[in-house]
C-alpha cells in the first residue's frame, strides 16, 4: 500500500513531529517502503502460527505490592522548564 | 415512532493496591502534587515497568466473582495518544487479550414499574490498565498544571454488553458492580474521589429493528444519580434529533449536572487513531488453573450469596435482603446488630425502619452513623428481654442517636424507661385508672362482648399514660382484661 502525500502531515501530527514541507516526498517514499515490506509478510500463510506478543519466550515477572519509591519531587522537577506549586506547567491544553 | 434505547457501560474502577500498577509509588489519595510520581510514572527514558502482583490478583478475583473466563495469557498493549497528563505518550492497557473475558451479573430494579425484576447483563470483558494524571486548568500564567500522582494507578475497565434498555437498568448495573468490587475489597468504591467512573454509551433504534443506531459516549460520570440523569437527557436529545429527521453524530459528550444537558467534548473532526501495539516493555502475563482456582476458592461472600443466606437462614423478605446487602458496610452493620441481639427480624425492622429514617433525615451514611452496630444490638437486646418496651426503645434510640451516651443500660436507668414488670405495681395503676373512669367502665360492662376488645384500647392507653409509658403493655392488657371481666 502506497501512502498519499496528504497522509504524511497527518502521521507526523500523530507523532508530534514537525517536518519540513520539502521533506514530505522522502518520508512518503520511505514509509511506503515499510508498508510494502509488511505487505510481503502478509502474503505468508500464518494459519497455524500463534500470534507472538513478544520475541522472547519469557513470561512477565511480578512485583510484590509494596511502596518502594519515596518523594523525589524536587530532584525530578529540576529538568522541568516550567513549574509552580509542585505542578509541572504545560501549554494550556483546553480551548 | 416508538424507539428502543440501547445502553452499554464502561466502568473504570481503581484497584485498592498500595503501590502503582508498574512502579513502587504510593497510590494514596490526597498527597501533595507530584510527590507520588516516580521515574516510571513520569515516563522518563531508560526505565522499565514491573507489573504489580496484587493488581493481577484483584483482576482475577473480579473475573471469578462475575463468573467470567479468565485469560490465562494476557498481553499489555500501548494505546498511543497525546495528552500532557499521560507523559509516556501512551496508556498501557490490554486490547486483544484482556485478563477477564465474557462474564455476567444479575441486576434487580429498585423502583419503577419493574421493581424487583431481575435481569442478567453480560459483561463483555474487563482489562487492566493504568490511570492518567490530572490536569489543572486554573490560571498558571496562562498554562495548565500537571499532577502525576494518579498516573499509573491500577484500573480495571469493565465493559458491558449493550443490553440495558433504560437509565434505571444502567444505574442498577453500576450499583451492582460497585457492590461487587467493594465486597471483594478490590476497590474502595469512593465515587467522590473518582475511585469509580462510568462512561455511558447510548443509542436509539426504531423498535423491532435489529441493527444498532449511531451511539454517543458520555464520559466520566461519577455518581449513580448522574448516570440516570445523563442517560435520560441524552436519550431525549437523540430522540428529538431523530424525530426531526436528523442523524446522530458518533462522538464523546460530557454531562453537565448544573444545566442537566450533555454537550460535545471534542471539536476535532479527526477520529482518534490510537495505533495500538503490544507493549515491548512488558511480557505476556501467564497464569495457570491452580492459581485461578486458589483465588476462586478464597472469594469472600458476595452480595447475591449474602442476600440468599439472609432469606434462607434468617427468613428475611427478598426486598429487605436486597436492601440490606446492597452495600458491604450496611450488610456488616446489620449482621453485627442481628448477632448482638440474637434476632434477625427485630434487627431488620430497626435497621430498615428507625435507623434508615434517622440516617436519611440527617443525611449521614452508615459509615458515619452515630450509633455503632454493637450499641444498637445491645439496645435491641434490652427490647427483646423486655427490660424496655417499644416506646422506651424509641426514646432510648433518640438519646443514642444524639450521642448522650453509648452505655445502653446506664441510659435506660437515667431516662427512667425501665419497663414496669411488677404485677403488683401494674395492678395498682389499673385500679386507679378504672376508679377514675367509671363511665367508660359502665359502657364496657354494658357493651356486647365482641365490641369490648376495641374498648379495651382506651384503658390500655390510660394505664400506659399513667405509668409514663414504662408499663409492660402485654401485662397491662391481661391485668385490665381480668379486672374488667370480673365486673361483667
Amino acid at each position: 500500500m502506497a501512502l498519499d502525500r496528504s497522509d504524511i502531515p497527518n502521521i507526523a501530527d500523530l507523532a508530534r513531529l514537525a517536518i519540513a514541507e520539502n521533506d514530505i516526498p522522502q518520508y512518503q517514499q520511505e514509509l511506503s517502503n515499510i508498508l510494502e515490506l509488511v505487505e510481503q509478510m502478509n502474503a505468508v500463510n500464518t494459519d497455524d502460527v500463534q500470534p507472538l506478543a513478544h520475541p522472547t519466550d519469557a513470561v512477565q515477572r511480578l512485583r510484590a505490592d509494596e511502596v518502594t519509591e519515596t518523594n523525589q519531587r524536587e530532584k525530578y522537577m529540576q529538568c522541568a522548564p516550567a513549574k509552580e506549586e509542585g505542578l509541572f506547567l504545560v501549554p494550556k491544553v483546553i480551548e | 415512532m416508538e424507539w428502543e434505547v440501547v445502553i452499554g457501560l464502561e466502568i473504570h474502577a481503581q484497584l485498592a493496591t498500595k503501590s502503582k500498577i508498574f512502579s513502587g509509588s504510593s497510590t494514596a489519595f490526597g498527597a501533595e502534587p507530584n510527590t507520588q510520581a516516580s521515574l516510571v510514572d513520569l515516563g522518563l527514558p531508560g526505565v522499565l515497568p514491573v507489573f504489580n502482583k496484587e493488581a493481577l490478583n484483584m483482576a482475577v478475583q473480579f473475573g471469578c466473582a462475575i463468573d467470567a473466563e479468565i485469560g490465562k495469557v494476557s498481553v499489555f498493549d500501548r494505546k498511543n495518544y497525546f495528552y500532557p497528563d499521560s507523559p509516556k505518550g501512551y496508556q498501557t492497557t490490554q486490547l486483544h487479550h484482556p485478563i477477564v473475558g465474557m462474564g455476567h451479573i444479575d441486576i434487580t430494579l429498585e423502583d419503577g414499574p419493574d421493581k424487583g425484576v431481575t435481569k442478567r447483563i453480560n459483561v463483555t470483558r474487563a482489562h487492566l490498565e493504568e490511570d492518567a494524571g490530572k490536569s489543572l486548568h486554573e490560571d498558571f500564567q496562562g498554562m495548565s498544571g500537571i499532577d502525576l500522582n494518579r498516573a499509573g494507578t491500577p484500573l480495571i475497565e469493565i465493559v458491558s454488553e449493550p443490553e440495558m434498555r433504560n437509565a434505571k437498568e444502567a444505574v442498577a448495573y453500576f450499583k451492582k458492580m460497585h457492590s461487587i468490587v467493594t465486597y471483594l475489597g478490590i476497590c474502595d468504591g469512593d465515587l467522590s474521589q473518582g475511585s469509580m467512573r462510568c462512561d455511558c454509551n447510548v443509542s436509539l433504534r426504531p423498535k423491532g429493528q435489529e441493527e444498532f443506531g449511531t451511539r454517543t459516549e458520555i464520559k466520566n460520570v461519577n455518581s449513580f444519580r448522574f448516570v440516570e440523569q445523563a442517560i435520560n437527557c441524552e436519550i431525549e436529545r437523540q430522540r428529538d434529533i431523530l424525530e426531526d429527521g436528523g442523524s446522530i453524530v458518533q462522538e464523546t459528550r460530557l454531562y453537565d449536572p448544573n444545566k442537566n444537558e450533555t454537550r460535545s467534548m471534542r471539536s476535532k473532526e479527526v477520529a482518534n487513531d490510537y495505533r495500538y501495539f503490544p507493549c515491548p516493555d512488558l511480557l505476556p502475563v501467564v497464569i495457570d488453573d491452580d492459581y485461578i482456582e486458589a483465588i476462586r476458592s478464597h472469594l469472600p461472600e458476595l452480595p447475591d450469596q449474602k442476600k440468599q443466606r439472609f432469606m434462607d437462614d434468617h427468613k428475611l423478605s427478598e426486598y429487605d435482603a436486597s436492601v440490606l446487602t446492597a452495600s458491604r458496610e450496611l450488610a456488616a452493620y446489620f449482621e453485627t446488630v442481628a448477632e448482638k441481639c440474637g434476632d434477625y427480624k427485630l434487627a431488620t425492622n430497626w435497621v430498615m425502619g428507625e435507623l434508615s429514617a434517622a440516617m436519611n433525615k440527617s443525611d449521614v451514611s452508615i459509615q458515619a452513623c452515630p450509633i455503632s452496630a454493637e450499641v444498637l444490638g445491645a439496645m435491641l437486646l434490652r427490647l427483646k428481654d423486655e427490660t424496655i418496651n417499644g416506646k422506651g426503645a424509641k426514646t432510648l434510640f433518640q438519646s443514642l442517636w444524639e450521642k448522650q451516651s453509648d452505655d445502653v443500660d446506664a441510659l435506660i436507668e437515667s431516662l427512667g424507661i425501665k419497663q414496669v414488670q411488677d404485677s403488683g405495681a401494674i395492678e395498682s395503676i389499673v385500679d386507679e385508672v378504672l376508679a377514675n373512669n367509671q363511665a367508660q367502665v359502665d359502657n364496657y360492662v354494658a357493651a356486647a362482648e365482641d365490641k369490648r376488645g376495641k374498648m379495651l384500647g382506651f384503658f390500655v392507653g390510660q394505664v400506659m399514660k399513667a405509668s409514663k409509658g414504662s408499663a409492660n403493655p402485654g401485662m397491662v392488657n391481661s391485668v385490665l382484661k381480668t379486672k374488667l371481666d370480673e365486673k361483667c
